[in-house]
């Protein structure tokens, strides 16, 4: 299947504006960034997509083996930007993606030449000396929340769905319930997300990288938030006065415009 | 406050209206503040970014909270356990932001005593008049008594996907075993196919001036067969050949077989006189076998050796116990007598009868093993037999060897599955002088 298809990607914004590539975190799709598009799409070429497992991405395509690790969610980002022959790209990742994009930019560093972490974080759980703010115990309580919610995913739908990507009535109905995902593969994405250890990855990122933190996240907690602009080397950390751990929802005018500012110190 | 479990009983004769007017009154009690603050599912009110404005007593009763504790101080989120946290940040909150209402979710909330209270959780955005999101109303409904049915849903299908998981596994290793059965099986078939090859000559040598034929059903094709045959020179002029059939089927026969084609082959150099090359055999089977396990064969061993007329064919031939060779041609088939020799390999001195015959141009010699006329034939699943044989054998109109093997196959092939021993033909003819005459004649 073609990459376009497999990880349902839409391109927006301005064809002939720099690249900005938006990647969801764990939980939802794409369309975590809907209300922080139209400010970025004015001077933008705006590119969106699903990691393989969510969204309307290619259920079929997915495979425990590959998304078990931040690796083959890095492959995903490197399979758009190949696909679309992306150059010169601004990664803004959200929550997991943020490490995601710390990958990414190390394998292919003539196609991504700037990061921007929303809400990141390298490790979710306490470690000796280090505050992640969560237990190996918390991890397993979100997998039976996951158990617990299917919110609208169904086993005899998604098929049908991910299925007809030229049906927009299908995708309708999708985007009322766009953190709906296969609990199977959530369960993978959510363990890949919350027991990986990024944090040796952080001194080597060489492209010029902004830490966008909230200022009350009980998942990235300012203080990881810290931990991150002080690992980055050089690296430049704005505090968005916003509560919970998705700012482009929360505030997405201060979001859009701390990305469209950051963007515009670039060379 | 006053609840309905104070209205008075309307049971009473004559004070039906009075009761009924008492019990709408008490109704009328239940303010909405009562309501809100009493009923049987817990109510609270946030500001946007989660902070706990407004909640109902149930709910702080469920906690085990005070209106203090928790009003402007906690947010949504804080009275959920961490888990549920982690689910509300990464599913909920998106969820109710995009779409302004979020229904029937499952999250546990901690109580002041650390216990957790399984509830499901509503909320809708209430917005402003710009469409502004103003404030989040939330219902908690207590969903110990769901959950636990839920639980056990749950429980049920994990077992029952691990059931099939087992169930796969095994298949798996079952459909794996099998594979390797098929393997071995094949490897086995591989191997017998390759010993079997060794007991026979993978192909006649050419004797000049003579014509030889042979062929070998295999009754069955995973065992190996212990009939046997060969032909080799023994020295410029004379051929020898033998033909057998030992006793039993699989490993120990086709030792057995081994042995005797070997014993036979260096015999017959040693000395060829058929008598004493039977002999020979006769002793090393004798000694080889000479515990509990006692095996014999039958045989017919002979010697070809080109007549001084350059036309016609000597054979001399010994025979322990085997069916007798057949002279084939000019519409006859006669057995070339060698009737009372022993069994080879049964007693340590044996007698082998001895026989000679000259093949005349356009003669054949066939020897075959009993498989031929043994095999079943006919609705009455007769033998074939001997006579039945002579006669198949007379009226062949070509009676080369060639002709003769190619005959006797198509009819062993029609025997079908009344042929169930292994079977050994081999034809030595002297080519007729017509075929040479036509050739010569323009």
């Amino acid at each position: 299947m073609d990459v376009r298809d497999r990880n349902n990607v839409v391109v927006t914004g301005r064809p002939d504006g720099p690249v900005v590539l938006l990647a969801h975190g764990f939980g939802c799709d794409q369309n975590m960034w809907r209300l922080v598009v139209p400010a970025l799409a004015a001077e933008h070429r705006v590119v969106l997509f699903d990691y393989v497992g969510s969204g309307r991405s290619d259920l079929s395509a997915w495979s425990e083996e590959r998304y078990g690790s931040l690796d083959g969610y890095a492959r995903d980002v490197l399979d758009v930007c190949e696909e679309l022959d992306l150059r010169d790209v601004a990664f803004v990742g959200h929550s997991v993606s943020a490490m995601i994009g710390v990958l990414a930019a190390a394998a292919a560093p003539d196609r991504i030449t700037s990061l921007v972490m929303v809400a990141p974080s390298p490790r979710y759980i306490d470690d000796d000396g280090y505050r992640g703010g969560f237990s190996a115990a918390d991890i397993e309580e979100l997998m039976a929340s996951l158990e617990s919610n299917y919110l609208g995913w169904s086993s005899a739908m998604a098929p049908v769905i991910m299925g007809n990507p030229d049906r927009p009535e299908l995708a309708a109905e999708l985007s009322d319930g766009f953190c709906a995902t296969d609990p199977a593969i959530a369960r993978v994405f959510a363990r890949t997300t919350f027991l990986s250890d990024s944090r040796a990855d952080l001194p080597d990122v060489k492209v010029p990288t902004l830490v966008l933190e909230c200022s009350e996240d009980v998942i990235a907690p300012r203080e990881v938030g810290a931990y991150v602009h002080a690992a980055v080397p050089g690296s430049t950390l704005v505090t968005l006065d916003a509560t919970g751990h998705c700012p482009q929802l929360s505030a997405p005018e201060a979001t859009a415009a701390a990305i469209a500012g950051f963007l515009r110190t670039r060379p | 406050m006053d609840g309905v479990g104070r209205v008075p009983g309307t049971a009473g004769a004559g004070g039906g209206d009075a009761s009924a007017d008492a019990a709408f009154t008490a109704l009328l009690e239940d303010s909405e503040r009562e309501l809100y603050e009493n009923a049987p599912c817990g109510h609270l009110s946030t500001l946007m970014d989660g902070t706990v404005a407004k909640i109902n007593q149930t709910l702080l009763g469920w906690l085990g909270l005070t209106r203090d504790q928790v009003v402007g101080r906690m947010r949504f989120s804080d009275l959920l356990t961490v888990g549920g946290r982690l689910y509300h940040e990464t599913h909920f909150a998106p969820l109710l932001r995009m779409r302004g209402e979020i229904s029937g979710i499952a999250l546990e909330l901690r109580t002041a005593h650390g216990d957790r209270l399984p509830c499901l959780v509503t909320s809708v955005i209430k917005y402003g008049g710009a469409d502004e999101p103003l404030l989040i109303r939330t219902t908690v409904f207590d969903a110990r008594e769901r959950r636990a049915y839920e639980e056990e849903l749950l429980r049920g299908r994990q077992a029952a996907e691990r059931a099939q998981r087992d169930a796969e596994e095994a298949q798996r290793q079952a459909e794996e075993a099998q594979r390797q059965a098929e393997q071995d099986r094949s490897r086995l078939k591989e191997a017998l196919a390759a010993l079997q090859q060794s007991l026979l000559p993978s192909t006649l040598p050419e004797v000049p001036g003579m014509e030889a034929a042979s062929y070998y059903h295999t009754a069955s094709p995973d065992r190996l067969g212990g009939d046997f045959y060969d032909l080799f020179p023994l020295d410029g002029k004379r051929w020898a050949f033998f033909l057998g059939d030992v006793c039993g089927k699989g490993p120990q026969a086709a030792a057995m077989t081994s042995l005797t084609r070997y014993t036979l082959r260096a015999a017959a150099l040693h000395d060829p006189d058929p008598a004493v090359a039977l002999t020979t055999l006769n002793t090393v089977l004798n000694e080889r076998y000479s515990g509990g396990d006692p095996r014999y064969c039958t045989a017919i061993f002979g010697v070809l050796e080109p007549g001084d007329d350059g036309r016609t064919v000597t054979v001399r031939l010994a025979s322990g116990g085997h069916p007798p060779a057949l002279v084939i041609g000019g519409g006859r088939a006669d057995p070339v007598p060698t009737t009372g020799g022993l069994l080879v390999g049964v007693l340590p001195d044996a007698h082998f009868a001895e026989a000679a015959t000259t093949l005349e141009p356009g003669q054949t010699l066939l020897l075959y093993t009993d498989g031929l006329t043994e095999a079943r034939i006919g609705p009455g699943r007769e033998r074939f037999g001997d006579d039945a044989l002579r006669d198949f054998a007379a009226g062949l109109t070509a009676a080369s060897a060639g002709h003769v093997v190619t005959a006797l196959t198509g009819l062993l092939e029609g025997f079908g599955d009344g042929l169930d021993d292994d079977t050994a033909l081999l034809a030595l003819g002297v080519p007729g002088s017509g075929a040479a005459t036509d050739e010569d004649t323009p």
